[in-house]
């Protein structure tokens, strides 16, 4: 049985499973990507439109000044994101990893249900929530709490509640899948061996997770980076941002080829930054067992 | 000297470890030894500080540590799959523990290749972790545990993990390792043969109770409870009623025509217990002191007449299975182990051969049908099973 069904399934022809993945990614994504990256060395059209005429400006009016300002503002705000994304939801993940088995499915479908309701409803919910007579507001009110209501709503406070809020799963997913396959028993030979908990945490658990850190870090990171819808609902479009600025360029402006070429430039740096970020990581865990193996010569 | 006083652990409605008195001398190969679920790892992991006990108190040279987290006790542990950093070199795996010391580089340069060298794992420095086989991880893990220099080491179940061969050999490096370091080693282990290989004394437990505690051929040779002759070797049981009671002798009925005498082992380890006539009694008889004959013995001997069912060769001996002339559902079939020498290498028996299985009054343990039966003077086998053998008293 089990050579005949090595046969009919080895290895040169199970490749042709991944066809239909392939096809996808190449129709929807390559080939629109190749149309972006066209689109960014033509003219912008009178009446908006392209015109097929090849040029260097719209990469140099990207590289402007002013485009840096913003460029800084998103990514300080994907940045605080993916950190307080991580802060809030590395002990989540670690008291889902931990769970009983009977209360491990509740918790995770309780991370899931935001996905079930639409994305606008919920930042819109948000909004309500934080609004000056939202509930939040009436209700410290009446505690007591605060003698007026405090403005949250079109601040940028509100906006990286608002991420936070919203990219909360992209984290804890993949650290959750980290953490559960994590063995505990490394805590115990730590704690065993004479670490004191905040020794175990740094030496033993972290290393050993920082694969899901990474991941769920660029899991939200690189989208954060080009939200624009939050900032609008939330931060009441005050705040220019770089995915506002290629909306805008696509749906206000109709200069096509400069949004063509600020999204280029966008991935790039996002490309570019991963690349560093993981090549840094790599080193730094191979510089740290050649330094003990230097101490030990 | 390590002392466990009415040591008690509950979960929830559980009881893990019930009512357990242990001392384990200074130096000791001490096993702990029983099915799974017997309470063998809990009552491991109390000493370890991972839990805490519900009930006694554990002390270290007279000083009370059970209330101690792990990392204040002067224990280490090797625990069942290792649990080496996979994100660590083997080095860097030793040397932790000196580390979380911080212990000066000089002295942890040395005492790591001091630790790798005494697992001989010396070359092994650079590899990472994963690359390693099962009996390499294994020493790692020993040289991780032994770098703190431990009062105590705890092994959980070193062993399982690896395959019978290796698992031969670590057995004879670990007794090794320890006669060196003269090092305190408590070893759990469901493995019964480990258990009494290496071990100075050995504790049975079941159902989390410690059964007996004695050296390895105290328990095997004279096992108090009816779990610990069941469990350690095999043992046939043969029921019977006591008939007659005399000075040296009791003479039991069953099985045969002529009753069963039993008598005090020789060396006057296990007396004669009290029994009154009339009363239901097992007889055990291990399997290797059983004889197979074509005749019946002298008069000196028990026997049993009965039809040779099943040899059984193993290599260094045959085991041949009887099946008694009367029968009971007791006992429906006896087990002999006789050695291969070149008589019975050359098969003297057929199966369907009549056959008698012949054997000591002396080499019977006599049992209750419901546990153990009292002994006239306790004291006298408490003192014996608890003192332990001269070679291995080490003073610090």
């Amino acid at each position: 049985m089990e050579p005949h069904l090595k046969n009919s399934l080895s290895k040169s022809k199970t490749y042709w499973f991944a066809i239909p993945t392939i096809g996808w990614m190449i129709w929807f994504l390559v080939i629109p990507l190749i149309i972006v990256f066209i689109y960014s060395f033509l003219t912008k059209g009178i009446y908006g439109g392209i015109v097929y005429r090849s040029t260097l400006e719209n990469y140099s009016r990207a590289f402007d000044w002013l485009y840096f300002g913003i460029f800084f503002q998103s990514v300080k705000l994907a940045l605080f994101t993916a950190i307080f994304c991580l802060l809030i939801g590395y002990p989540m993940a670690y008291a889902l990893a931990t769970a009983s088995q009977k209360l491990r499915p509740v918790l995770l479908t309780l991370l899931v249900v935001p996905f079930w309701t639409n994305f606008v409803v919920r930042t819109y919910a948000l909004k309500v929530m934080f609004a000056d007579q939202g509930p939040i507001n009436s209700l410290a009110l009446s505690l007591g709490l605060i003698d007026a209501p405090i403005t949250l709503s079109n601040s940028y406070a509100m906006v990286w509640l608002g991420m936070v809020t919203n990219y909360l799963p992209y984290m804890v997913l993949p650290l959750y899948v980290t953490l559960e396959k994590f063995d505990f028993s490394l805590l115990e030979a730590g704690r065993d061996l004479g670490a004191s908990g905040w020794n175990n945490f740094w030496k033993v658990l972290i290393p050993l997770t920082k694969h899901g850190i990474v991941t769920g870090s660029i899991l939200v990171f690189t989208p954060a980076l080009g939200e624009f819808l939050i900032p609008d609902l939330l931060g009441g479009a005050k705040t220019m941002l770089m995915g506002n600025l290629i909306t805008e360029q696509f749906l206000k402006m109709r200069d096509w080829p400069f949004g063509s070429a600020l999204s280029m430039v966008l991935m790039a740096v996002v490309l570019a930054s991963l690349v560093v970020i993981i090549r840094l990581w790599m080193k730094e865990s191979e510089a740290s067992s050649s330094e003990t193996m230097r101490d030990a010569a | 000297m390590l002392k466990l006083i009415g040591i008690q652990k509950s979960f929830g409605n559980f009881t893990a470890v019930r009512n357990v008195d242990l001392t384990i001398n200074d130096g000791e190969f001490f096993s702990i030894l029983g099915p799974s679920g017997c309470g063998k790892t809990t009552l491991l992991r109390l000493l370890g500080g991972f839990e805490r006990p519900s009930q006694g108190a554990i002390q270290l040279d007279d000083r009370r540590i059970d209330h101690l987290p792990p990392h204040q006790r002067q224990f280490n542990t090797v625990f069942q799959r290792y649990a080496l950093f996979p994100h660590l070199s083997v080095w860097q795996n030793v040397a932790f523990g000196l580390q979380m010391k911080k212990t000066n580089p000089t002295e942890l340069t040395a005492r790591v290749e001091e630790a790798l060298e005494l697992v001989q794992m010396q070359e092994f420095g650079n590899r990472s972790i994963t690359t390693l086989s099962g009996g390499q991880q294994q020493r790692v893990a020993l040289a991780r545990a032994l770098i703190n220099r431990p009062k105590v080491l705890l092994l959980d179940e070193p062993l399982s993990a690896l395959d019978l061969k290796l698992r031969q050999q670590m057995k004879v490096e670990l007794l090794a390792l320890q006669r060196k370091l003269k090092q305190t080693f408590i070893f759990v282990t469901h493995d019964q043969e480990e258990a009494l290989t290496i071990s100075d004394r050995v504790a049975v437990m079941n159902n989390g109770i410690v059964e007996q505690v004695g050296t390895p051929q105290e328990i095997y040779e004279y096992p108090k409870t009816l779990f610990v002759a069941q469990f350690i070797g095999s043992i046939n049981s043969i029921e019977g009623e006591v008939k007659a009671v005399t000075q040296d002798t009791i003479l039991v009925s069953g099985l045969a025509r002529r009753p069963f005498s039993i008598k005090p082992s020789r060396d006057g380890q296990r007396p004669l217990p009290l029994v009154e006539v009339g009363t239901k009694v097992k007889i055990m008889v291990r399997p290797e002191k059983l004889k197979v004959l074509k005749s019946p013995p002298g008069l000196e001997y028990n026997y049993i007449e009965g039809i040779l069912k099943e040899s059984l060769y193993h290599g260094p001996e045959t085991r041949f299975l009887i099946e008694p002339k009367d029968k009971t559902n007791s006992c429906p079939m006896i087990q002999a182990v006789q050695t291969n020498s070149a008589v019975t290498a050359r098969k003297p028996f057929a199966s369907g051969d009549r056959v008698f299985t012949a054997w000591s009054p002396e080499d019977c343990i006599l049992m209750g049908a419901e546990g153990p039966l009292p002994l006239p003077e306790p004291k006298t086998a408490e003192i014996l099973s608890d003192e332990l053998p001269i070679q291995n008293v080490v003073l610090n």
